[in-house]
């Protein structure tokens, strides 16, 4: 049909300008070794791209199976553990001892630890008959407020000069992600994207809401279980690698819709991929080589994420 | 056909179905009807499969909803959703589209495409086909629901209230629709109604809820008395047969 090729064709012009940003991440202003500038700009260009599409495929599948636009997981309190994690880490070790953790025992630590909570609080929540996502959505606000105010209550405790190691913790950090983790990382996100990938059709479906999809033959609570499941994988690698985000699926998810307008995940899917990458590979291009600006761009993301996010409040209460 | 026995649930503690036994042949418009809180929605859910059964069973064409695998349950059986949420980016053709869902997954065939148009055009919405769904009238989005749930091809379709927002023109022209689907193409249709009259005009047997029990079944003519409605709905409403039909004085 012909609006399927024209929306094909904007997935074909988002991969082009992706494809141009990661060649120009990789060459621009590099002197000296080649060999070796390729490989350290390529490991953290591997780890930037798994980062955007963990994050942006995980906002949009949190997005249909809540239906509700401005809903991103990271409300589910999934921040504030990790969050509490480190703070426990560094008061039980000390900041050298957490600095000398191996990242690869922190991720499997983190990825671990987000999804068991997870798979409890909606394994828990969403037995009851009514699989009522609203209030596993306040169940998980809720306890991301307790999450926060124990962190508040270990940080209080922790050595002053110590609290640094947490605080550095606390905000995404895009230009020094952990090329460590990248190989164990890659395979994860893979996996999970892959396996969301596969339920494209299904998300479609559920999109439609309980009635239509049980109509349809879907289990919606089924679907929503293992939705929630894959988002939990995805964001707790996007977390192990960069640090939390609040705004930034929001934001990509936003202009996601507003380039792609279709229900399709089979292209809403890879379009919010390519969006994310876009924004960060350009956006860290812009910070880093053209600019020559110290701010980090988690902070500029942050920002222009926050306005849409009071855009699309404001505009829902019209 | 489907088959109900012994049926039974509680919501909170408290019964709102008691062992409610009922047959349901191939065919025909059935109506539910009652006052509000007799079990009449709930009974309706629990045959599409949106609330788990607590007691007793339900068979559907031979299937027991719950055990049987529900994407095969789709194809003999759909429900008629009052809304969606992604309304804002679907278009008609895409929602009429869904009712192809249980026999392609996801991969529309020629085939599909070809009945999803049949459906479009069969319910006069060829010309609503590339609207967004959310620029539609009440009765026209009522409309593209039933035709997604004709181009589902289902032997059983369950309706929840469907005239609860639609005005005079648009509840006769949907039970109209339906009386034809009933007819011509022989399915089964069954549906809760509040409003008693058009129950009598448009059903072939009307089965009375009150608390949570059948308190009767039958023809339209059989059951629409003044005795029926001092009962079940507890209010002395005056019955008239015109046409050869009865008609509550309201």
């Amino acid at each position: 049909m012909a609006k399927d090729v024209g929306l094909h064709n904007r997935l074909f012009i988002l991969a082009a300008v992706l494809a141009g940003l990661c060649l120009a991440y990789l060459t621009l202003g590099a002197h000296g070794d080649w060999g070796f500038i390729l490989m350290f700009r390529g490991q953290k260009l591997v780890a930037l791209l798994v980062v955007s599409a963990a994050i942006s495929v995980s906002t949009i599948m949190f997005q249909t199976i809540t239906g509700n636009r401005i809903l991103t997981p990271s409300i589910m309190g999934f921040d504030a553990l990790f969050l509490l994690l480190v703070s426990v880490l560094v008061f039980v070790l000390g900041g050298q001892g957490f600095n000398m953790l191996d990242p690869r025992l922190m991720m499997a630590l983190t990825v671990g630890l987000l999804c068991i909570a997870s798979v409890l609080l909606f394994g828990t929540l969403l037995r009851t008959s009514e699989s009522d996502v609203m209030r596993m959505i306040l169940a998980g606000v809720v306890l991301a407020v307790m999450f926060r105010s124990l962190t508040a209550f270990v940080q209080r405790m922790i050595d002053p000069n110590e609290y640094a190691v947490v605080q550095a913790s606390s905000y995404a950090r895009f230009s020094q992600a952990d090329t460590d983790l990248i190989g164990i990382a890659g395979v994860l996100c893979s996996l999970a994207l892959a396996a969301t990938w596969k339920m494209r059709s299904r998300l479609d479906v559920l999109a439609l809401g309980k009635v239509a999809a049980t109509s349809l033959g879907e289990d919606h609570l089924r679907g929503q279980r293992i939705a929630l499941l894959l988002i939990s994988v995805l964001v707790s690698v996007s977390t192990a690698l960069v640090g939390p985000v609040a705004f930034f699926g929001l934001l990509v998810a936003s202009l996601t819709y507003l380039v792609l307008p279709t229900h399709r995940h089979a292209v809403l899917l890879p379009g919010a991929a390519l969006v994310a990458g876009i924004v960060l590979i350009g956006g860290q291009l812009l910070m880093e080589r053209v600019m020559h600006l110290t701010t980090p761009l988690s902070v500029v993301v942050e920002f222009a994420g926050g306005l849409v996010f009071l855009f699309l409040l404001l505009r829902s209460f019209k | 056909m489907i088959d109900i026995s012994g049926l039974s649930h509680d919501i909170g503690g408290s019964p709102v179905l008691r062992d409610v036994t009922l047959q349901l042949q191939k065919g025909g418009v059935v109506a539910l009807v009652g006052p509000n809180g007799a079990g009449k929605s709930t009974l309706l859910s629990l045959i599409a499969r949106l609330l788990p059964v607590q007691q007793g069973h339900i068979l559907v064409g031979g299937q027991k909803v719950g055990d049987c695998d529900t994407g095969e349950l789709a194809k003999i059986l759909a429900i008629l959703p009052q809304e969606v949420h992604a309304a804002s980016r679907l278009s008609v053709r895409d929602l009429v589209g869904f009712g192809r869902y249980p026999y392609h997954r996801g991969r529309p065939s020629n085939r599909d495409q070809e009945l999803t148009e049949d459906a479009l055009a069969q319910f006069d919405l060829s010309d609503l086909a590339d609207r967004q769904l959310d620029t539609l009238s009440g009765g026209q989005r009522q409309r593209a629901f039933v035709a997604m749930a004709y181009a589902q091809d289902t032997e059983f379709l369950l309706l929840d209230e469907p005239l609860n927002n639609l005005d005079l023109a648009a509840s006769r022209a949907l039970m109209a629709r339906l009386r034809d689907l009933a007819d011509k193409k022989g399915r089964t249709i069954v549906i809760v109604l509040h409003d008693i009259n058009f129950a009598a005009a448009y059903a072939d047997r009307v089965i009375a809820l009150k608390s949570g029990q059948i308190v009767a079944d039958g023809t339209p003519k059989e059951i629409v008395t003044e005795s029926m409605l001092k009962e079940v709905f507890g209010t002395p409403a005056q019955v008239h047969i015109i046409d050869g039909r009865p008609v509550v004085l309201v």
